[in-house]
């Protein structure tokens, strides 16, 4: 049985197609079996942060309507082979992904992977819906920026009562928190909200800090999941968090700005 | 802390102001969450047997419900007009 992740946030642009290819990337390169599903019908990204946008023939609506089976669908990574990616249709309307299709196809992913990552749309419907529906365990996305964090809060509470989990009454979604482009310094001349102050309103546990990082949109340039990136604070910051979410124990890095000389902070003013 | 940010005040930061207000909003949306879907209905009837007798706006009766661990509470205020 597969474990099921989403990738969410409410708010739009805030880093979950980034986020959804570096985590599965980094639980793939564990030696996980692992699919990363976009379930962004209309607006297909995550193929591009891949690096697999030639490589797409048929994808999740073709699957679900039966013109293509799963094994033509998927893609499998060219870096890490324990990793498949299910692209997002370009052209059909949302409505394509029935709950009944996306059932269809999660439980047969499930026979064969151990985890499967959804990369949720932005909003709070419909597509958002269908990602969210299946998932054991959920990161919310968050920036440290006020309306991220209030559709961080509604995406909650939509985990909560709209989920299958919750509407079976089982045990409930696990909740992470990942807070990306985080900015240690403007924080510290309190010009932005800390991880303290969000984890104190969202009030679930923290998955990870991502700094705001160049970095990020240099890899996404090229076709590479920023975790690829070893050397970058950015790429170590998600392979924390994928550490964490397999149960591991890591100390919260890149949580401060650059260190600073004695004479930088006598003037500071 | 350094010694110098002893004299920058934490409190009027725009950080700190955001931070107020989202604590505002979204304990007030996280109490609107899925309420049930009679509470509207209720405050119209509760509106109209008021009117029968006293004449006030739609605005000055408010429905509230609030939800604890053993039980909830339906809060009713109505303000009346005054002579
Ligand atoms: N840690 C970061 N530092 C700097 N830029 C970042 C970071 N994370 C994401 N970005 C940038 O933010 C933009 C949006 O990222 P991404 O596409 O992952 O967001 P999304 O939540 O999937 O958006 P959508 O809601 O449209 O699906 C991209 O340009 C990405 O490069
Ligand atoms: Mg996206």
């Amino acid at each position: 049985m597969a474990k099921i992740i989403v990738v969410t946030s409410g708010k739009g642009g805030v880093g979950k197609t980034t986020t959804s290819a570096s985590i599965s990337t980094g639980l793939a390169r564990r030696g996980h079996k692992t699919v990363v599903i976009d379930f962004d019908v209309g607006l297909r990204n995550l193929d591009l942060i891949m690096n697999c946008e030639r490589r797409v023939v048929y994808d999740f609506v073709n699957v679900i309507q039966g013109e293509a089976t799963l094994n033509q669908a998927l893609i499998r990574d060219k870096r890490v082979d324990t990793l498949y990616i299910l692209p997002a249709s370009q052209t059909r309307e949302k409505e394509a992904l029935t709950q009944e299709g996306v059932e269809k196809v999660i439980t047969e992913l499930s026979k064969t992977f151990d985890y499967i990552v959804c990369d949720s749309p932005a909003g709070i419907e419909h597509g958002a819906l269908m990602a969210l529906y299946y998932a054991d365990e959920a990161i919310v996305v968050t920036n440290p920026e006020v309306s991220s964090v209030r559709d961080s809060d509604r995406i909650l509470g939509i985990l909560q009562s709209k989920s299958r989990r919750s509407e079976l009454g089982l045990e409930p979604v696990r909740e992470h928190l990942l807070l990306t482009r985080y900015n240690p310094a403007r924080v510290e001349r309190g010009e932005m909200l800390s991880v303290a102050d969000v984890e104190e309103i969202l009030a679930i546990p923290l998955l990870g800090v991502i700094p705001e990082s160049q970095i990020v949109l240099n890899a996404s340039n090229q076709g590479l999941p920023v975790i690829l990136e070893d050397e970058s604070d950015a790429g170590q910051a998600y392979e924390d968090a994928v550490a964490r979410l397999l149960g591991e124990e890591r100390e919260h890095r890149f949580l401060t700005g650059q260190k600073k000389g004695f004479f930088s902070r006598m003037f500071k003013g | 802390m350094s010694f110098f940010d002893y004299f920058k005040s934490k409190k009027n930061t725009s950080a700190s102001v955001a931070k107020e207000r989202l604590q505002i909003i979204v304990a007030h949306e996280r109490g609107q969450r899925d309420l049930p879907d009679y509470l509207p209905q209720l405050q119209q009837e509760l509106l109209a047997v008021i009117r029968k007798y006293v004449q006030i706006d739609d605005d000055m009766v408010q429905v509230e419900l609030d939800r604890n661990k053993d039980c909830s509470v339906l809060e009713l205020n109505v303000t009346l007009p005054e002579h």
